[in-house]
């Protein structure tokens, strides 16, 4: 199995879209690698014959009848949003400069 | 001090039933005790003053007219702040959510409003239900009531903590890895774990969609059963729910409770015991197995051996779902939005620089661990082999409920540790759920009950297991083992906790 080293984890962090500061990193390199090879055993307990198991209980996908239902109103959603205007979301620019 | 607090549910809900307290009365006794002891406890997060007991007068008006009020009417409650309240707010124990207020109910809310219970507050938790200490809260731990220099468990610490502490006879907690039956047995209180898909998971913030499952905290058997039936049953909501009509588990409690088990196989678990847990925990455990023998209950040694890779799967499926939920912290639609401080601001990193300062440390550790979890090349090695390591877990339950009609293991292997033992070492804190996640891993339910003190005078918890969809033996066997435990003691196992101090 493979180790988490700082440059992984700066990876996974921007995977994650979690600024890191460099201490964090550090840190976190440490603890999870100590963490993945404790978990690292499980790929020796079940054989290639041993489905994988998602959920807990066996489920069907589960239908509703194509029906309008209730809505939360507008204003209250919007109330909590960090930034709203005219009835939306108001988000920062979605493409970077070089986009 | 108002005796009212020292009751049980049910005992609340006879005399409001009678007619000889009011719920604005009741109501005002765990408002009171909240402001006397909560400075030192910290078990809540938020209070709902005037809300609760507008609920507590529109039970009581309802009442006096005469109308035919459920069982728990006018019992207030307090719910873990992972569960969505409308008009109050969530926060899920962490700063990303600071001051949310979410514009619905979770459906076991809505059933706690429409059963008339007062809601009190929201309780204490580590941030997003992950941790076994509350020490992962981003507005500072719960103290257990038993010794405020320990821990009262978690992630649901405050919600036990609350009810051990007489400040809520009821509480809501939710469990993903024992996050309600490990607080349970360090606090000296019952809590439950209901089959997966018992009780609705619609507006519980999710932290693993495929294990957590919300249940009653409590202080005795019974209470639980009543809590359990108020939040159990189908929802169209929750498309996991399950579809099938429950039995009453409080008919279930009230039966086991005349303590009598003769013709029941009690199946102990040699894995979930042994190297690991203290010697005074494992002399409670066993003193309560005799007093199921005695019962006439037949003790039979179950082997489960892939209990032993129970936790190593746990710690790959937990972080790989929660780091997939837990995308939506994005500052885009709700909670904190914080912009990087230099450099041109996009969504992107809107989001990453929100998320850095937002998660605190155990929150970023999990989301990190399942993005490597689930990301190219390793997704087969360690995602895949843990639904594997899921499937032998089920073999082992469902070989063992052959043998046994309930399975039975102390619920932690030790009483609670002081604030900061274990904070630093995640996989020393990981440990304390490894007799708790096989129940979440198989959707099987599972209650922890107190079976008395260890030798460092601090509870310890007995957890029972029954198979999936057969929750009523849990509270049959914990309702029996409670009263032969009460009948010995004298005295519920609370009245030997240390008094708090009170302020005025």
């Amino acid at each position: 199995m493979s180790t988490i080293n700082s440059d992984e984890v700066a990876r996974l962090a921007a995977l994650a879209r979690i600024d890191l500061a460099p201490d964090e990193i550090t840190r976190l390199a440490g603890e999870l690698d100590v963490i993945v090879q404790a978990v690292a055993t499980v790929s020796e307990v079940a054989g290639d014959d041993v489905p994988a198991t998602s959920h807990p209980i066996p489920l069907t996908n589960v239908l509703r009848d194509d029906v309008v239902g209730r809505t939360l109103p507008v204003d209250e959603v919007l109330a909590q949003a960090p930034a709203a205007e005219e009835g939306m979301f108001l988000v920062p620019q979605i493409l970077g400069e070089e986009q | 001090m108002s005796d009212l607090t020292r009751v049980t549910a049910a005992e609340l809900a006879t005399r409001l039933a009678a007619g000889e307290v009011s719920s604005v009365e009741v109501t005002q006794a765990h408002l009171d005790r909240i402001g006397a002891v909560d400075g030192a406890v910290h078990a809540f997060l938020h209070t709902n003053t005037d809300e609760a007991l507008a609920a507590a007068v529109a039970v009581d008006t309802a009442r006096a007219a005469g109308e035919d009020l459920p069982a728990l009417a006018g019992v207030p409650i307090a719910v873990k702040d992972v569960v969505v309240t409308k008009g109050q707010v969530t926060t899920a124990g962490s700063k990303i959510l600071e001051g949310w207020v979410p514009p619905y109910d979770a459906t076991l809310v809505e059933r706690l409003r429409a059963a008339g219970m007062p809601i009190l507050g929201k309780t204490n938790m580590d941030e997003f239900a992950m941790g076994s200490s509350t020490e992962h809260s981003a507005y500072g731990p719960t103290r257990n009531p038993w010794d405020l220099g320990r821990i009262p468990g978690g992630s649901g610490g405050g919600s036990a903590a609350a009810v051990a502490a007489f400040e809520a006879p009821l509480a809501i907690g939710t469990d993903t890895g024992g996050s309600i039956r490990q607080p349970a047995a360090v606090t000296g209180t019952v809590g439950v774990k209901p089959t997966y898909g018992s009780v609705s998971r619609y507006g519980l913030i999710a932290l693993a969609s495929s294990l957590d499952q919300a249940g009653p905290c409590t202080r005795t058997v019974l209470d639980s059963a009543l809590l359990h039936d108020v939040i159990g049953g189908h929802d169209p909501r929750d498309s996991t729910s399950l579809s099938e009509r429950a039995p009453s588990y409080t008919e279930a409690a009230r039966a086991g409770a005349t303590g009598d088990l003769t013709g029941l196989k009690v199946g102990v678990v040699t894995e979930l015991g042994g190297e690991g847990y203290q010697p005074g925990v494992r002399a409670s455990f066993e003193a309560s197995l005799e007093l199921l023998t005695n019962a006439g209950a037949e003790i039979v040694e179950v082997s489960c051996p892939s209990f032993t890779a129970a936790l190593a799967a746990y710690y790959l499926i937990l972080p790989s779902e929660a780091s997939s939920n837990l995308a939506k912290f994005d500052g885009m639609r709700f909670g904190l939005r914080v912009e990087p401080t230099e450099g041109p601001v996009t969504a992107e990193r809107v989001m990453a620089a929100t998320r850095g300062a937002g998660f605190g440390d155990e929150v970023k550790r999990r989301i990190i661990l399942g993005t490597y979890a689930l990301s190219a090349g390793y997704y087969d090695a360690y995602y895949g082999s843990a639904q594997k390591v899921r499937t032998l877990i089920q073999r082992d339950f469902d070989a063992a409920f052959a043998q046994a009609d309930v399975l039975v293991s102390p619920t932690a292997p030790t009483t609670a540790f002081k604030f900061g033992d274990k904070v630093d070492d995640p996989m020393a804190m990981y440990l304390n759920d490894v007799a708790t996640i096989p129940a979440n891993l198989a959707g099987v339910p599972g209650l922890s009950l107190p079976s008395g003190l260890s030798d460092d005078g601090l509870p310890v918890g007995f957890q029972i297991l029954a198979p999936a969809r057969a929750d009523e033996r849990l509270y049959r066997v914990g309702a029996a083992l409670e009263s032969l435990l009460l009948a010995q003691w004298g005295a519920p196992l609370l009245s030997r906790a240390p008094e708090l101090e009170v302020n005025a």
